[in-house]
């Protein structure tokens, strides 16, 4: 088997996909919490994404990846013994795991991937896992099962009520605090907008929140403050001294703007790629 | 030929793109001796018998040597006189800051009275290093006999590079740890296409492959192994990871769209090729006026990057004057003549933005030069009342780079100064861990290639003797 090869890789949820990679010196090392580096090609952009779970007998790492723009839709593409370009990892600071009583595991679309890990983790530690996971509809969650298999208690929501309650995973998370639950720390991944969202309602409560940011990155080493964000009015570099931050010290409006930068050029790219590669195209 | 006659040869000039022309590509700036002008150039070096240049090259390369062979047509000599003392000749020859080092003593500077009529002994070292790179055939060192011991180097950069090259001609095993997916460090991700062609860095690289060093890419030391853990299979460590934290300036507006560090706006132009997009993936903003904060080299590179990735306005924004730049005087002649718009004694107060977060302009505050301050600099201080705005849709900070804390971070063990530089043995570059060295960036803060390439240099004889005398147990 070559370092970086594509060993198996499954369409989990429409415009997700699970990839299993070899890379052994990652799986032996990563904690919850950690990241990789990616690139494609050659000529390819570096992107983060998760490590979602690792073997490390079989020396694999799992990445779960949204299609978006240009190098996640070319990631898809990519088959079963196919390398990668490039794996630089595991990168960022782990979570810390610690025993705290009941902790709260939000998800959020293909947030849950980031998620499952910690959860995992905290389970271990011997938390009480109540898992809040939320989607537009039922076909949009992954890892339902895995998540299932590490909490203690599990709500689902969906915005449309097609599966679970109707609702955001906020109005789930207001009902368990409004039925007077005692809630050590609340741990949401997924979408800007909702974990500014959860930050915002677990503020009045002062219920500790920790969320995982995903910045533009590059090197993912500090070097070039590409991926900085201001935590209670100080720049942080979130490959470093992150992912994972204080919900509540979270500039959120200047996070969602700089997510933005590109807009422009990833939609060139994205369109540039699908006329060339129309099996991207989407479904 | 008499001393006499050798000054009054004029200066050799070389030939460069023109600067309305070379705005518009990547292509690199000054073109090159040819071998006549690399001639008649070394003819005006006087031979000193005192040899004051030698002095002022930080790692003692026989200048006159080198010339005396070039003088005579004899560049293959030349190349090796060089390269008794410096392994990456074409690079120090482009970016080394000579009228600062070899050039300032230069006899024929003195006599003529200005160090830009000393002897171009950069440009002649960069001439033989292409030469023989052109010439299809370099000389490969002789190896020492294997010694078994094994050398793990952390960072592809410089002063990375010149241990490899040195203990891999001792006789070591030895492996570069690069966390980027290319070896060079500053010199592929931070210095542009037109100051230092990348093939001449790739050129290098291969060359220590061919000899066997190995290199290791995508391995961030500190997280995928520890100092620890490679002590496991490796007999010695060098540390060399460079300056690579970029410092910002903490005032209002610094994290607005539009708003890039140096090194983000460098790396995503150099090393991921932004100028290629969408044919290379990474993107970097089309902005039409930019300001870059900073006066030193890699606040020429941004202004000069940004005009050619086709900012109409590109400025450079220094509190301080002219004379106290520390940036290359070529690359400050360059960015004039390339039409950088150069605000000297200005200071940014805050950078404003829209709505929707994207960069609109800066306010500055006009500065004079009061009492000298530690650096024996004359400090520059604000002239209260004359704040102006100017209107820019990028900003870029180059205001220095501190260590990269990332290794030291988890290695409780070993020692950093105030700055978080890593505190070694001055005479061996050892660090307060046996057997780990370190030098260049990571030690001195950010500066110059051949400074981390001398560092590397100590290091690497401190390290081979460290490792004969080791007991195999
Ligand atoms: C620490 C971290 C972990 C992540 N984990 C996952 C994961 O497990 N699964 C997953 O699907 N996604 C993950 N992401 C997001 C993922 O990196 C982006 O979706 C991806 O970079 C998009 O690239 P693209 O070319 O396909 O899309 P583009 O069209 O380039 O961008 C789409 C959007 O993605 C974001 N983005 C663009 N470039 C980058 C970049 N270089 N770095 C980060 N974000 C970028 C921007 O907000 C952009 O608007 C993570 C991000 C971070 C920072
Ligand atoms: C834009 C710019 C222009 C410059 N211009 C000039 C000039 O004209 N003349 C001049 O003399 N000097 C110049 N300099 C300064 C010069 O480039 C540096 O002093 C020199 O490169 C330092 O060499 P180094 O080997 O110590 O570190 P670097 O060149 O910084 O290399 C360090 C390497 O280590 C890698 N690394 C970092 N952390 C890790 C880790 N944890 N694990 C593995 N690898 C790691 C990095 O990715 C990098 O490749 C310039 C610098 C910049 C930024
Ligand atoms: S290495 Fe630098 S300082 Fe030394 S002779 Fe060459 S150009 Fe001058
Ligand atoms: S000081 Fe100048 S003239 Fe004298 S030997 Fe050195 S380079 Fe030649
Ligand atoms: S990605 Fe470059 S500093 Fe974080």
């Amino acid at each position: 088997m070559n370092n970086y090869e594509i060993l198996s890789k499954a369409n989990i949820a429409p415009q997700v996909t699970r990839f299993e990679i070899y890379v052994p010196k990652i799986a032996r090392k990563r904690q919850a919490g950690q990241f990789v580096i990616i690139r494609t090609w050659e000529g390819g952009e570096r992107i983060p994404l998760t490590i979602a779970d690792a073997n490390p007998e079989k020396g694999t790492i799992t990445l779960i990846s949204q299609s978006v723009g240009k190098t996640t839709f070319e990631l898809a593409n990519m088959q079963v013994g196919q390398c990668l370009k490039d794996i630089a990892g595991p990168l960022g600071t782990p979570t810390h795991i610690e025993k705290l009583g009941t902790v709260i595991c939000i998800g959020g679309g293909v947030g849950t991937a980031p998620l499952y890990p910690i959860t995992q983790a905290m389970k271990k530690a011997g938390n009480h896992i109540i898992t809040i996971l939320g989607a537009r509809s039922k076909d949009l969650f992954i890892l339902e099962k895995e998540m299932r298999n590490v909490s203690d208690e599990m709500i689902i929501a969906t915005d449309d009520g097609s599966y679970g309650e109707k609702g955001f995973v906020t109005t789930a998370l207001q009902k368990l605090i409004d039925d007077g639950r005692q809630i050590n720390q609340v741990i949401a991944i997924g979408p800007t907008i909702m974990m500014k969202m959860v930050s915002l309602l677990t503020k009045n409560y002062n219920i500790p929140t920790v969320v995982s940011l995903n910045t533009i990155m590059i090197d993912g080493t500090g070097m070039c403050g590409g991926c900085r964000i201001s935590i209670n009015g100080a720049i942080k570099f979130v490959c470093v001294d992150g992912p994972e931050f204080d919900g509540h010290g979270v500039n959120w409006d200047e996070m969602l703007k700089r997510m933005g930068t590109y807009k422009k050029h990833e939609c060139v790219a994205l369109n540039q790629y699908k006329k060339h590669h129309r099996e991207a195209e989407v479904a | 030929m008499k001393t006499k006659e050798r000054l009054q040869i004029p200066p050799v000039g070389m030939q460069q793109q023109a600067a309305s022309e070379r705005i518009h590509n990547q292509n690199e700036v000054p073109l090159g001796f040819t071998p006549e002008e690399a001639r008649l150039e070394a003819l005006r070096c006087l031979q000193c018998k005192n040899v004051p240049c030698i002095a002022g090259c930080p790692v003692g390369i026989d200048i006159p040597s080198f010339i005396g062979f070039i003088a005579e047509g004899n560049f293959q000599d030349a190349i090796l006189k060089i390269k008794e003392k410096n392994v990456l000749p074409a690079v120090c020859g482009r970016v080394c800051p000579q009228e600062e080092q070899c050039q300032l003593p230069c006899t024929v500077g003195k006599i003529l009275k200005t160090t830009e009529k000393s002897v171009s002994i950069g440009k002649l070292e960069r001439f033989a290093a292409d030469w023989e790179r052109n010439s299809g055939s370099v000389s490969k060192p002789k190896l020492a006999p294997k010694t078994g011991k094994r050398v793990a180097i952390v960072g592809g950069g410089p002063a990375g590079l010149t241990v490899a090259g040195d203990l891999i001609k001792s006789g070591h095993e030895v492996t570069v740890f690069e966390a980027l997916h290319k070896a060079g460090g500053v010199l592929v991700y931070g210095i542009p296409e037109f100051r230092l062609p990348k093939k001449i860095v790739k050129n290098e690289v291969e060359n220590l492959q061919s000899l066997g060093v190995e290199f290791k890419y995508n391995y961030v030391i500190g997280k995928i192994e520890s100092i620890d853990e490679l002590f496991q299979e490796y007999d010695s460590i060098f540390i060399g990871t460079g300056a690579g934290l970029p410092r910002f300036m903490g005032i209002e507006g610094e994290n607005l769209l539009g708003v890039y560090s140096a090194n983000e706006y460098l790396t995503r132009a150099n090393l991921m090729r932004a100028f290629d997009f969408p044919n290379a993936d990474t993107p970097i903003l089309n902005v039409s006026r930019v300001a870059t904060i900073g006066g030193g080299n890699v606040a020429m590179d941004s202004a000069r990057t940004a005009l050619r990735l086709g900012a109409e306005r590109s400025l450079i924004i220094y509190r301080r004057s002219e004379v106290e730049m520390p940036a290359r005087n070529e690359e400050i002649e360059h960015a004039k003549d390339e039409g950088v718009e150069f605000h000297l004694l200005v200071n940014p107060i805050r950078i404003t933005g829209n709505e929707e977060g994207w960069v609109t302009g800066m306010e500055d505050i006009k500065m004079e030069l009061g009492e000298p301050d530690a650096s024996g600099r004359r400090r520059p201080v604000p002239i209260p009342g004359s704040e102006f705005i100017v209107d820019v849709d990028a900003v870029i900070v180059a205001i220095g780079n501190s260590p990269n804390p990332l290794v030291a971070k988890v290695t409780p063990e070993l020692k950093v100064n105030r700055w978080g530089g890593i505190i070694v043995d001055e005479k061996t570059g050892e660090t307060s861990i046996k057997g780990v060295y370190a030098g260049g960036d990571i030690v001195l803060g950010a500066a110059t290639v051949i400074l981390a390439m001398g560092e590397g240099r100590r290091a690497a004889k401190a390290m081979h003797e460290y490792m004969m005398n080791e007991k195999t147990d």
